[in-house]
């Protein structure tokens, strides 16, 4: 509680020490608009992208079989892992200028696209893949005998059981691209008002001894923290509500 | 269906493919193939070993302190009740969803001069920020939820029928602990330490506020491979990243054999 708690206290009364204004002034300054608006554009897009793709990985995982599937699945905990920063170095060297494939996009938005894809890929699968494993096959079954579709039984029947699954991965996957910094750092080039995230513009405010306007920034964050961990919560008590009082 | 499944099995392991083995693989081919002497040589520069002996003092401190604390809320989640619980439970998943700079930066309004900590430890003389202290703080901070999250689960599966028995066949609090309880949850428990030891070896963004990086001193592996990359010595960022890389790829060997039946399937 001291090592969590106390800090994050220190951290919002930092942020009313200068009151409502000011922390009104720090938040909507044009570059930490810019960055928090990138910062959520792109992590939101990558959160869904690794909900459909996780969800796909998780489907691959559960039902199918094929020779060299337990490495695989060990591959998926790769960057939870791997030191983030090292994963930024990682794909620069595969996606900037001595790309083997041609493909030069360090320093760019899509750099940043793909670096949160790196770190947010293990979430949905992670949170799917248990619940594909526990479902019960014969209701899938019983939906084919009726005469429904495949698309029709992944819809109708899987669906549903996994989507709690599905959105508490995005949820934390979108929260974990939110707050990045390691993987992001080296890749993106840090360009103001194009390629700076909110918590690289948060380290560089401190860095520029400027408290007020990283605290700002941090309180934003802090708060879709919560907000993250709230919906995460709301979900699990969703989904267990008829269990155990 | 077989060509769904084909499609299927070529869209998740090609993802897959493109996003993390490829990239990985490039970066063990050209450091193996170009420049292995050279990688070599700056992970025996000083300064490198340096860094590797704060991360791992960090390590060393950060993961027994939160492999014991870790078990000791899990239980108090799962075995007790108390005022305030749900607000245990949610600052202990805190760390997994706030970005790592926030955290540095909290840290460093706490112990910085004119923090509530700093003024103290100023006036006895004792520097927190920008020293080790700031970076196991911050590494302990980061790496909190690890333990107990993996421990949790495992404890409710269980049950504490086993405890109840053994509690009233006469035993104290402390040899149910041992007897029953610590051996029912040790996998879980190993689990979330190579966790905790992977997050704290490559922590980056929090240690990055507070060490304030001085070369020798205050810089961690991961921080090292940020400065080495900025001094345009690319073989020095490689070699180490390849050393840490090597570290992770130990840790999911570890974490496959370790992995709870049902998802390992």
């Amino acid at each position: 509680m001291v090592i969590v708690a106390l800090p994050i206290a220190a951290l919002v009364w930092q942020s009313k020490h200068e009151g409502w204004a000011g922390f009104w002034d720090a938040v909507s300054g044009r570059e930490a608009v810019a960055a928090l608006k990138l910062t959520l554009v792109v992590a939101a897009l990558a959160a869904l992208t690794n909900a459909i793709l996780g969800t796909v990985v998780a489907w691959v995982l559960v039902r199918d079989e094929f020779r060299g599937k337990s490495v695989v699945n060990a591959i998926i905990d790769l960057p939870f892992a791997l030191p983030t920063i090292v994963a930024g170095l990682v794909l620069l060297t595969f996606y900037g200028p001595h790309s083997p494939v041609g493909i030069h996009a360090a320093f760019t938005q899509y750099a940043l696209f793909l670096a949160l894809l790196f770190v947010t890929l293990p979430f949905v699968v992670r949170t799917v893949q248990p619940v594909l494993h526990e479902l019960d096959r014969d209701m899938e079954e019983a939906a084919r005998s009726l005469g429904a579709g495949e698309l029709t039984v992944f819809r109708r029947i899987v669906l549903p059981s996994i989507l709690p699954g599905i959105l508490s991965g995005l949820t934390m996957a979108f929260a974990r691209a939110v707050g990045e910094i390691g993987a992001v750092v080296i890749i993106t080039g840090n360009i103001p008002y194009k390629t700076e995230v909110a918590s690289v513009f948060i380290f560089n405010r401190i860095e520029s001894n400027d408290p007020t306007g990283a605290a700002a920034l941090a309180v934003v964050l802090l708060t879709i923290s919560f907000g993250v961990l709230l919906a995460v919560g709301g979900i699990r008590r969703y989904t267990t509500r008829y269990e155990r009082p | 269906m077989s060509v769904r499944r084909l499609g299927l099995r070529s869209v998740a392991v090609g993802y897959l493919a493109v996003i993390l083995v490829a990239p990985l693989g490039l970066v063990f081919y050209r450091t193996f193939v170009n420049s292995a002497s050279a990688a070599w040589e700056a992970l025996s520069d000083k300064d490198t070993r340096h860094a590797f002996q704060v991360t791992l003092l960090a390590v060393g401190i950060a993961v027994p302190l939160n492999t014991v604390f870790g078990v000791a809320a899990a239980l108090a989640i799962v075995r007790r009740k108390f005022p305030g619980k749900g607000l245990v439970n949610a600052f202990i998943d805190l760390p997994l969803a706030l970005s790592p700079v926030v955290v540095g930066f909290s840290l460093y309004l706490l112990y910085g001069r004119t923090g509530w900590f700093g003024t103290y430890f100023l006036r006895h003389g004792i520097q927190i920020l920008f020293a080790w202290p700031a970076i196991v703080l911050a590494t302990i901070f980061v790496s909190v939820p690890f333990v107990a999250r993996e421990v949790i689960p495992t404890l409710r599966e269980v049950g504490d029928e086993q405890e109840q028995a053994a509690r009233t066949l006469g035993a104290t609090g402390w040899q149910t602990f041992w007897r029953i309880t610590l051996p029912s949850i040790r996998w879980a428990v190993i689990y979330g330490v190579v966790l905790t030891t992977a997050r704290c070896l490559g922590e980056y963004g929090a240690v990055a506020v507070v060490s304030g990086s001085i070369q020798g001193k205050t810089e961690t592996a991961t921080l090292r491979v940020q400065e080495e990359y900025e001094n345009l010595n690319f073989a020095g960022a490689y070699g180490i990243s390849l050393a840490l890389a090597a570290i992770a790829i130990l840790v999911l060997i570890l974490m496959t054999a370790l992995r709870p039946r049902e998802t390992a399937h």
